[in-house]
């Protein structure tokens, strides 16, 4: 392990806590639904309101969800934790109080590792606990007051705490984003940042290296991973500005502002540490039985590092591109389905990678819905193999196929503009090559023909080579390629050309 | 322990109520008189004893006494209207307070 | 016409099952004694809805689908939301608060035919022993109006003694049904903690909070407690998931062959309560006016086949502090959702939301209740709650393990209520520790949560009712009921009316 980066000096020192809503239709003790987007208070049941005489009553999905988690991460799976109320006044919490989970989570220890720098960093995690969301204040068109809406009151949370083991913003910032893969990938958030399914809480100090750990800010709610960022090198520039000009550190709690770049403590809470903690009177511990946990374990999707190795070990992909075609479920689904039908794995992530990829960032668009079919992709990708068309023509057939999709508004089905709809997919292939005339010459009678006409037009090169210097065949590629009208087999041409040069 | 003055004005705050001068004393005067008895459990010897939360727990058992868990189903309709029937001050559907600042 | 006002809960239900009476006719009737609202015993009547229900139960008995209590009136306290009618806990925090649900319970006397006849005055948020905390006014005894009624179901109490109504709903957290029985001379039982929902019940402290019935009689008692108990596993989680059960089938059982086993009746009398001998009972702290109607009733029961040994409560005492730390502690937590933002009293003025919070909560809670919250939050308060929650706890772990222990020598356990009876209006309002002494017998079955009734035995020299405790076993209801009804048949006191007019 690389020393820590220092800055100025100073250590820096992060602990993230994050909040991920959990995927779960009802909410964790009401049976109010958790959509987004609802008119305000309409999904805020009695229980959310807190009326009178409402009881909490626990969501089985809820519990799934954290051990799913649980034994993503590798942790501890408590067979027996407790649900236990944070006391404190705030309008968005109705009950003025949260029930949460304080001496015995559900979820214990663990781990998160990821690559940084082609490094392996891990971050390991105290605890994950279920808990209640809050209501939402709006301050916009209310002057001098706030309109709570509380349909988000009662959506189920994990809070996941990590150890302070972060040491940079980078590294902070690779630990959310891989956290975030993993809870989308096993599908227990939908990790919608915008819409506040995953926000994160990152406690930071500094400190000389050596030195005893510094006092802590948290910086609360971020949900951008370029907030994370910025955030954090501000507080990190902050602090030790502070410290340098004799400042101590107070411990604060403090929100980022996005346009400004800074952060800033919140109004003291002065009371804000005696939360009164004491288990729920309304809910008995929850007993978790190993053999539940075991069926979870026998049903859980393959993770992302698994199938990873998965792709090394059966398909021979390099590590970095088995790691590449992993950050997403669909991206490494749309891989598999590509590389199985065509035999050809390497070029099927070569070109998943890269096309595919560059083309869906270019138009904001997920591996969820892919406007080339991975059978389609897999026609192709046979034809480059079996060196009908050359790469070059490649691309432009899969252009020709990439635009010739559009998606539709409702529902987004796939609706083919073009006249190829109904016929078979590698035909399909074919009949751009043919209309397009990229068929490659392959036929080396011809290609010699031709190669030997540009040998006889440039004497010069051919001298030049054979007096050792290889680079200078490079300008007769050029010429070949282009009396073959772009037909050539490049591999072909450099066979021949050596073949004749010797 | 007896409470202090101080005691007093701090747990006021954290259960959000106002206390008058004259209330504070008597608030005061009355809880001390009252932690008299509490203190009682002060002495006691409890090792080992394991706590009961519940008297469920003493019924049946500790592993009787599970949290129930009911299916995911969002089954709750919108009532808004009648829930917020007896709100003190309600725009467009949401709770008004005064303004929260952070 | 019979003087419907006498009758009780089966007597009434037999008349109408037999068409000599019209619900409509019992419910105009019942709603005519409500004039002037004797005793301030209720806070909302509403005699259209009332007769509604009447006629509805008439159409059941019509039709043949009539419930087992179908038409017989019942009046519920002031802690049991209701849709009908205005639920307020007797606080001003909740002046005019309309449910839009109904408690469970309420639901299931429903169900089973019963027509509300109103809401029942009580102490605020059910805290209290003489019913004088009530924002709504005090109640007074029916047996001497100069006298408290007991607390918190005083409404309740002295609204069946004054045969206002044959039944009502009271809720018992420690002692609350019980005593004000004993105080009013009418026959009330708290079951095990969890038979009854507490769905729908304003929660004062969740680990104790129990609901059942007052009547004139043990045989009504048994036929509400029927109706009121069962599984709520949906909307409460600390409801038990045991069936309901027809609780008056022991009730003609002889006490000579009650015991567990078969044979005779044993009754446990704690030592620390009074200590039983030949001659009768002896406690310095009880009375004679309760000691001697107590020592005759034992005597009865003897006389009636049952034997009575003497067995160890050993920490019975330090029920008076365990109780109030856990209730307190629960009770400020449970309080803390009425802040004037979703429902209830909110101040007219205020400056800003802490200001908002603090004035609403100000003006809404009377001053017994402002004391057990600051008591609550106190013990729970960073520091303490070893000390005091936790410990405390333990004591009541200790004082269950006691109850098995006396258990396995006796079928049920016999003793004082209160240690006098009812007490002068105002007499103890300004000693507030007073009031919490006088709960020492009832507390600690509250505490392990055992089913435990008061059953009249008769009068002080001065009048005024003296009741006796019958505690039994978990889930032993049907026992403690046979006891109670066994010593009925062949006494009086239960039937015995207020001379006070009603």
């Amino acid at each position: 392990m690389s020393a820590a980066k220092l800055i100025h000096g100073y250590e820096v020192v992060i602990g993230f806590e994050t909040h991920a809503q959990l995927a779960t239709h009802s909410k964790i003790f009401s049976r109010a639904s958790t959509a987004f987007g609802a008119e305000p208070n309409t999904q805020a049941c009695a229980l959310d309101l807190a009326l009178p005489g409402t009881l909490p009553v626990m969501n089985r999905a809820a519990v799934e969800c954290a051990i799913q988690l649980g034994l993503a991460l590798g942790s501890h799976i408590a067979p027996r934790s407790v649900f236990a109320r944070k006391n404190y006044f705030y309008p968005d919490l109705p009950k003025g109080y949260q029930i949460s989970q304080f001496e015995i989570p559900v979820v214990q220890g663990g781990a998160v590792s990821f690559l940084l720098d082609g490094e392996t960093k891990t971050v390991r995690l105290v605890r994950a606990h279920l808990e209640e969301d809050a209501g939402k204040s709006l301050h916009e068109d209310f002057i001098g007051q706030s309109g709570i809406d509380l349909n988000r009151a009662g959506t189920p949370l994990l809070e996941i705490v990590t150890e302070p083991d972060m040491r940079s913003s980078d590294e902070a910032v690779a630990y959310a984003k891989k956290l975030h893969e993993i809870v989308t990938w096993i599908g227990v958030c939908d990790g919608n940042m915008q819409e506040g399914s995953f926000r994160c809480d990152a406690n930071v100090s500094v400190r000389k290296p050596g030195g005893p750990l510094g006092t802590r800010r948290e910086i609360k709610n971020l949900n951008s991973f370029k907030f994370m960022q910025q955030a954090i090198d501000y507080e990190v520039r902050w602090q030790i500005a502070q410290i340098e000009d004799g400042h101590a550190i107070q411990q604060a709690t403090v929100l980022f502002n996005p346009d400004t770049g800074e952060t800033r403590a919140m109004r003291t809470k002065e009371d804000a540490a005696d939360y009164r903690y004491f288990p729920d009177p309304d809910l008995p511990p929850l007993v978790i039985a190993p053999e539940w946990v075991e069926r979870v374990r026998g049903e859980m999707v393959e993770l992302p590092w698994v199938m990873a190795q998965r792709f090394v070990r059966d398909y021979g992909l390099p590590e970095y591109d088995a790691a590449t075609l992993t950050q997403s479920k669909a991206m490494a689904a749309y891989f598999e389905e590509t590389a199985q039908a065509c035999g050809q794995a390497k070029l099927a992530s070569n070109w998943v990678m890269g096309e595919v990829s560059r083309r869906l960032n270019a138009e904001e668009g997920t591996f969820e819905k892919v406007k080339v079919h991975p059978l389609a992709l897999a026609a192709l990708i046979t034809r480059v193999a079996d060196n009908t068309i050359s790469n070059n023509g490649a691309k432009q057939v899969f252009e020709e196929m990439w635009s010739s999709v559009q998606f539709n508004e409702d529902g987004g089905r796939l609706i083919h503009v073009n006249i190829f709809e109904g016929v078979h997919l590698s035909d399909k292939v074919d009949a751009i090559i043919e209309a397009k005339g990229l068929k490659q010459m392959n036929d080396s009678s011809e290609l010699e023909k031709i190669i030997d006409a540009v040998l006889a037009a440039n004497p010069k090169n051919v001298e030049e080579f054979k007096a050792g210097n290889t680079k200078a065949l490079n300008g007769l590629v050029g010429p070949i390629m282009k009396a073959s009208k772009g037909k050539a087999n490049p591999a072909q041409v450099n066979d021949l050309l050596k073949k004749k040069l010797g | 322990m007896p409470l202090t003055s101080a005691d007093i004005t701090r747990i006021a705050k954290l259960a959000r109520l106002e206390l008058a001068p004259a209330e504070h004393q008597q608030m005061l005067d009355k809880i001390n008189a009252f932690f008299g008895i509490v203190e009682q459990v002060n002495g006691v010897h409890t090792e080992g004893v394991v706590p009961m939360a519940h008297p469920v727990d003493a019924m049946q058992g500790s592993e009787a006494m599970a949290l129930r868990l009911r299916p995911d189903l969002a089954s709750e309709p919108n009532d808004r209207e009648a829930n917020q029937r007896s709100a003190p001050a309600v725009e467009r559907g949401l709770f008004l307070v005064p303004k929260v600042i952070e | 016409m019979r003087d419907l006002h006498n009758l009780g809960v089966a007597e009434l239900a037999a008349l109408l099952h037999k068409k000599e009476v019209s619900a409509v006719e019992v419910a105009t009737r019942f709603l005519a004694g409500l004039g002037g609202n004797p005793h301030n015993a209720f806070l909302d009547i509403n005699s259209e809805v009332t007769l509604a229900q009447a006629q509805a139960s008439d159409a059941k008995l019509a039709a043949g689908t009539a419930g087992p209590l179908e038409g017989v009136p019942i009046a519920h306290k002031d802690v049991f939301v209701t849709q009908d009618f205005v639920t307020t806990a007797a606080s001003k925090i909740l002046t005019g608060y309309r449910s839009p649900f109904d408690a469970t319970v309420v639901r299931k006397l429903r169900e089973a035919g019963m027509v509300t006849l109103g809401k029942l005055n009580c102490d605020e948020f059910a805290m209290g022993s003489g019913n004088e905390n009530s924002a709504f006014g005090v109640v007074s005894n029916p047996w001497e109006s100069s006298h408290v009624p007991g607390g918190s179901s005083g409404g309740s109490a002295a609204a069946v003694a004054a045969r206002l109504t044959p039944a009502a709903t009271g809720t018992d957290t420690g002692g609350s049904i019980r005593q004000p029985a004993a105080f009013c001379g009418i026959t009330g039982i708290k079951p095990t903690y969890g038979r009854a929902s507490r769905y729908g019940m304003v929660a004062f402290a969740s680990s104790l909070d129990q609901a059942g019935p007052m009547a004139r009689s043990a045989e009504d008692c048994a036929l509400l407690l029927s109706a009121m108990c069962g599984p709520d596993l949906d909307r409460d989680s600390t409801s038990l998931d045991v069936p309901a059960e027809d609780l008056s089938r022991d009730l003609d059982r002889p006490l000579a062959t009650a015991g567990r086993q078969g044979g005779p009746l044993v009754i446990g009398v704690p030592e620390e309560w009074s200590e039983w001998s030949e001659g009768g009972l002896r406690n310095n702290d009880v009375s004679l006016d309760v000691l001697m109607p107590l020592t005759k009733a034992l005597h009865q029961l003897i006389q009636l086949g049952a034997k009575v040994k003497r067995v160890g409560l050993a920490d019975g005492n330090l029920a008076i502090p365990v109780y109030y730390i856990v209730a307190c502690a629960e009770a400020s937590s449970n309080l803390s959702r009425f802040d004037g933002v979703k429902f209830g009293h909110r101040a007219a003025q205020y400056s800003d939301l802490l200001d908002m919070y603090q004035k609403t909560r100000s003006e809404g809670f009377g001053d017994e209740v402002k004391r057990r919250i600051m008591t609550g939050a106190y013990v729970l308060s960073h520091g303490y709650y070893d000390a005091y929650y936790l410990q405390a706890q333990k004591i009541r772990r200790m004082i269950a393990d006691d109850f098995q222990r006396a258990f396995a020598e006796c079928d049920v356990i016999a003793g004082p209520v209160a240690p006098t009876t009812a007490w002068k209006l105002g007499e103890k309002t300004d000693d507030p520790v007073a009031n919490y002494l006088a709960d020492i017998f009832t507390l600690p079955a509250s505490l392990a949560g055992l089913p435990c009734m008061s059953v009249p035995v008769g009068q002080s020299e001065g009048g005024m009712p003296v009741g006796m405790q019958l505690i039994g076993n978990y889930l032993d209801e049907a026992r403690v009921l046979n006891v109670a009804h066994q010593f009925q048949l062949h006494t009086t006191h239960h039937t015995q009316a207020p001379g006070a007019a009603a």
